[in-house]
């Protein structure tokens, strides 16, 4: 009697959880960590990946998916959106980024994150089931910043790893506070082919032009170090006097969400696209002993040794960028995963812009055309964006024990042509449909 | 610096044409099926396409085993190669303005171009103006001067533009209001710039009967003093005559169907239409005017008029019978055309040969210089492009470009030249330093 209690109990509990309980038959398993595996199936219990292997039985009444001749790869993931806060990104009124104030810690990006934006939906078709989702979108002069405060910003807020699809962004969350975000100080200028200050013994014979001198942007910049620094000795200051109780501590909101940045608990993803600018923020974080993810480098070459003595791992931004300046090789950005890759850094792949992210797999199908091994690529969206964001445990390869963030396709992800038929998100299967989808129904059948 | 490259890059510059065979190639040869062999080029032009060919005597043979070789790409939309601003914004018809003006031969995204495949781009005005600029059609000749880099025999164009841009341009409040402040140009709305085109055809119809009057009395032999010249009128009589192309930049649905009904009212034809994000919804209606499409392949929500673009664009609108082409619009996407033309078949399942032809032949057809180029067959131009692998795809990259038989880019010999052209470059650093010598900066603190 006691045991049919018991087995009743798992029955209703299994048809309870019928919806992310499953089991994939007949399929090609690209776990990522390991070797491909041919014609095995993958249980799925509970949202979670529970076994994998060839004699993989489903229990009676268990729902099963076949999976004949199609392959089994982790869900992606983008390492630098601004999904859900930003949906169309001209108009103000539906963008969230770019707060103002230069030290906005405490602003976390999540709780602005729009379950119902189309660009969830978009994404998912080509296989993308989690992003890290910025406040703003990093890098001056890299589109990030364009309303409001954006251009003084030095610590924007906190990044949130987040699934592509929820009802709630509490739902949605992987990691509430995956990252700090702070745009790195740099001596900025309004122009010049390559983007930096313009020298002042050009600026001299440009009538009205001095406001943007390299001396006024060396300023800005020295100043900008100077409280840079100052802020994160508040941040010390205050994390003691709160730990000892001191008499007359009160609370403060900027200074308290530093707090996991200084324990080391929570990296600080770093804007920094020059070699002069990566050297800095590693001095900074050696100074203030921080964990930091450089994002969007561009000049890896005189960077790459010492990030990588350092262990500091890198969100590569968009491969399919142009050269920086006239003279650099067609090919400069094709190549920079490659030559990370060569130089031993850890990197992910970012595309900075919510258009792209759907892009994402053919980025790193690029990186691959101009020299990065393939395997790398792969992981460089999977397994390496996981580790770096701290859910290397939960998220990234297919491996008994994880979440079952799952996509079945046709071929290879990163290749174009290859069509994702089935997407879970721990292990709920989320439909192929978006806007563009129904759009495109809807005039297919115009009479 | 640049001018020091450009020296460099002219002396390697090809000089007279010759005899090439490119051997053991796969050949999309678009028109004529793929076929594995031989491409015969003499004089410029393509002599022979075959499987088994006989090399003509001292001929170069370039050997492109396990290779693909396409047509050059071309892409109908582009604004590299413009010295400077390519917006005319002050009227709302600046049809007296010719692109053709200021073309840089030096602006190095057209080496970028080419280095992606791209022989051929319709270089056109901004989109400020609801008629804009006259346009043209170059050929990525990089290292000849900006005569020689024009499309011998093009029929030339013009831009006209609808909705957001032309809307805005010299409307700071976007519209509403904008009549309030000093700087306020007509149009501010849809409404305003079909009225702004239909006054302008009105005048231009008026100076064409006037001329019209003119020359046939001239031709009868009488001597009379001809009606004034009128720059911004000669252009919009050519559309009406038919001896210049109208490319119309628009996204929305009504206006495009404007612009038709407004064409058929004044009695000349719209050639293109350009990025129509929303010509899925009104294909059958362009498909009765007979205009061409040149779309984005996934381009989407960066403005309002963008939200409803949906990747499938390209393939319904070649269901109904529009010639379709994929153009870039921009320095960077114009790098990979061939990645756009692999998405076409990735959405909404265009078959290969169409979806090459979106970036190769059909802009060809809309440039009307399909005669010339498009397709790889006896008596066309030899612009050819050679990919490593399966161009469709983000793994495959450009080996060469031949533009009139001549090698215009060479990956090989650009990687391998790299070293060389540094170390000039910092020779020539060096000596600049020495010539100049310049205060120390003061030192960086320490961050």
């Amino acid at each position: 009697m006691k045991s049919l209690g018991i087995l009743m109990g798992c029955a209703i509990a299994a048809l309870a959880a019928s919806n992310d309980t499953f089991l994939i038959r007949n399929a090609d398993v690209y776990p990522v960590t390991g070797a491909e595996m041919k014609g095995v199936s993958v249980l799925i219990q509970d949202g979670k990946i529970a076994d994998i292997g060839v004699k993989l039985v489903a229990p009676k009444g268990m729902r099963v998916v076949d999976a004949k001749g199609l392959r089994v790869y982790p869900g992606m993931i983008d390492s630098g959106t601004e999904l859900g806060l930003s949906e169309i990104s001209s108009v103000r009124e539906t963008v969230d980024t770019g707060e103002l104030g230069e030290f906005m810690p405490q602003l976390r990006a999540l709780v602005a994150v729009n379950p119902e934006s189309e660009h969830f939906g978009v994404v998912r078709v080509n296989g993308i089931t989690s992003v890290m989702t910025f406040p703003s979108s990093g890098g001056r002069g890299g589109g990030g910043g364009r309303f409001g405060g954006g251009e003084q910003q030095l610590i924007s807020g906190q990044a949130a790893l987040i699934h592509t699809d929820g009802w709630t962004w509490e739902e949605m969350a992987v990691e509430r506070s995956a990252a700090m975000h702070l745009l790195f100080p740099i001596i900025a200028g309004r122009g010049g082919r390559g983007g930096g200050a313009i020298p002042d013994s050009v600026l001299e014979l440009i009538p009205g032009a001095a406001g943007g001198s390299y001396t006024q942007a060396r300023r800005t910049y020295e100043q900008q170090i100077v409280k840079l620094n100052d802020f994160f000795d508040q941040a010390r200051q205050y994390q003691k006097e709160r730990a000892v109780h001191a008499p007359g501590f009160k609370t403060n909101l900027k200074l308290e969400a530093m707090i996991p940045v200084l324990e080391g608990k929570v990296p600080m993803a770093v804007s920094a696209s020059r070699a002069s600018a990566i050297h800095d923020a590693i001095a900074f974080a050696d100074k203030q002993n921080i964990k930091i993810v450089i994002l969007q480098p561009r000049e890896l070459e005189k960077a790459a040794a010492e990030l990588k003595a350092k262990n500091i791992p890198v969100i590569l931004g968009r491969v399919l960028a142009l050269p920086e300046t006239e003279d650099d090789p067609y090919d400069q950005a094709f190549t920079l995963p490659a030559e990370a890759y060569k130089a031993g850094v850890k990197f992910a792949f970012g595309t900075f812009n919510n258009e792209f992210v759907r892009n994402l797999p053919y980025q790193a199908a690029t990186a691959v055309a101009f020299g990065l091994p393939y395997d790398e690529a792969l992981k460089a969206v999977t397994i390496n964006p996981a580790q770096i964001w701290g859910v290397g445990d939960r998220l990234g390869s297919v491996e008994k024990g994880k979440w079952a963030d799952l996509v079945i396709a046709t071929g290879d992800p990163l290749e174009i042509q290859t069509e994702i038929k089935h997407l879970y998100i721990k292990g709920k299967e989320v439909g192929l449909t978006n806007k563009q989808t129904r759009l495109y129904e809807k005039y297919m059948g115009r009479e | 610096m640049t001018k020091v490259w450009l020296a460099v890059l002219i002396a390697l510059a090809p000089l007279g044409a010759e005899t090439t065979v490119i051997r053991n190639a796969t050949i999309m040869t678009v028109s004529k099926g793929t076929l594995k062999g031989s491409i015969v080029v003499k004089d410029g032009k393509i002599s022979e396409v075959a499987e088994k060919v006989m090399d003509p005597a001292g001929a170069k043979i370039i050997d492109a085993g396990g290779q693909y070789v396409i047509p050059g790409i071309i892409d109908c939309h582009s604004h590299i190669a413009g010295d400077g601003n390519i917006n005319e914004g002050s009227v709302s018809v600046s049809s007296m303005v010719n692109i053709k003006d200021i073309i840089n031969p030096e602006d190095i995204a057209i080496f970028r171009a080419l280095a992606g495949g791209v022989t051929t781009a319709n270089i056109l005005h901004g989109s400020a103006n609801s008629i804009g600029g006259q346009t043209l059609v170059l050929k990525m000749r990089w290292g000849k001067d900006a005569q020689g880099m024009i499309f011998e025999g093009a029929m030339p164009g013009i831009k006209f533009a609808l909705g957001e841009n032309p809307k805005r341009a010299g409307n700071p409040q976007g519209g509403r209001g904008a009549t309030e402040t000093p700087q306020a140009r007509y149009p501010a709305t849809r409404m305003g710039i079909e009225d702004t085109i239909r006054e302008a055809f009105d005048e231009a119809k008026t100076y064409k009967a006037e001329w019209d009057a003119y020359d046939a009395k001239a031709a009868r032999g009488e001597h009379l003093i001809p009606p004034r010249k009128d720059l911004k009128l000669e252009a919009l009589k050519e559309v009406l005559e038919g001896k210049r192309y109208v490319h119309a930049h628009c996204y929305r649905a009504d206006e495009i169907l404007m612009l038709l009904r407004v064409a058929d009212d004044y009695g000349f034809k719209i050639r293109t239409l350009q990025h129509v994000l929303e010509g899925y919804k009104v294909a059958k209606e362009i498909a009765a005017h007979g205009a061409g499409a040149s779309t984005f392949s996934d381009w989407w929500s960066y403005k309002v008029e963008a939200f409803d673009a949906i990747p499938y664009n390209a393939a319904i609108m070649q269901k109904y019978g529009v010639v379709v082409s994929m153009n870039s619009d921009d320095a960077e996407l114009m790098r990979h055309l061939n990645t756009e033309a692999g998405k076409a078949m990735k959405y909404g399942g265009v078959s290969e040969t169409e979806a090459l032809a979106m970036v190769t032949l059909n802009p060809a057809k809309q440039l009307g210089i399909d005669k010339r180029v498009g397709s790889i067959e006896a008596g066309k131009d030899a612009d050819l492009a050679i990919f490593d692998k399966y161009p469709l795809s983000d793994y495959a990259k450009v080996q060469k470009v031949l533009i009139d038989g001549n090698v215009y880019f060479d990956r090989d010999q650009d990687v391998s030249g790299r070293a060389a052209k540094q170390a000039e470059k910092q020779k020539l650093l060096d000596k600049e330093k020495q010539s100049q010598p310049r205060q120390q900066p003061p030192r960086r603190p320490g961050a």
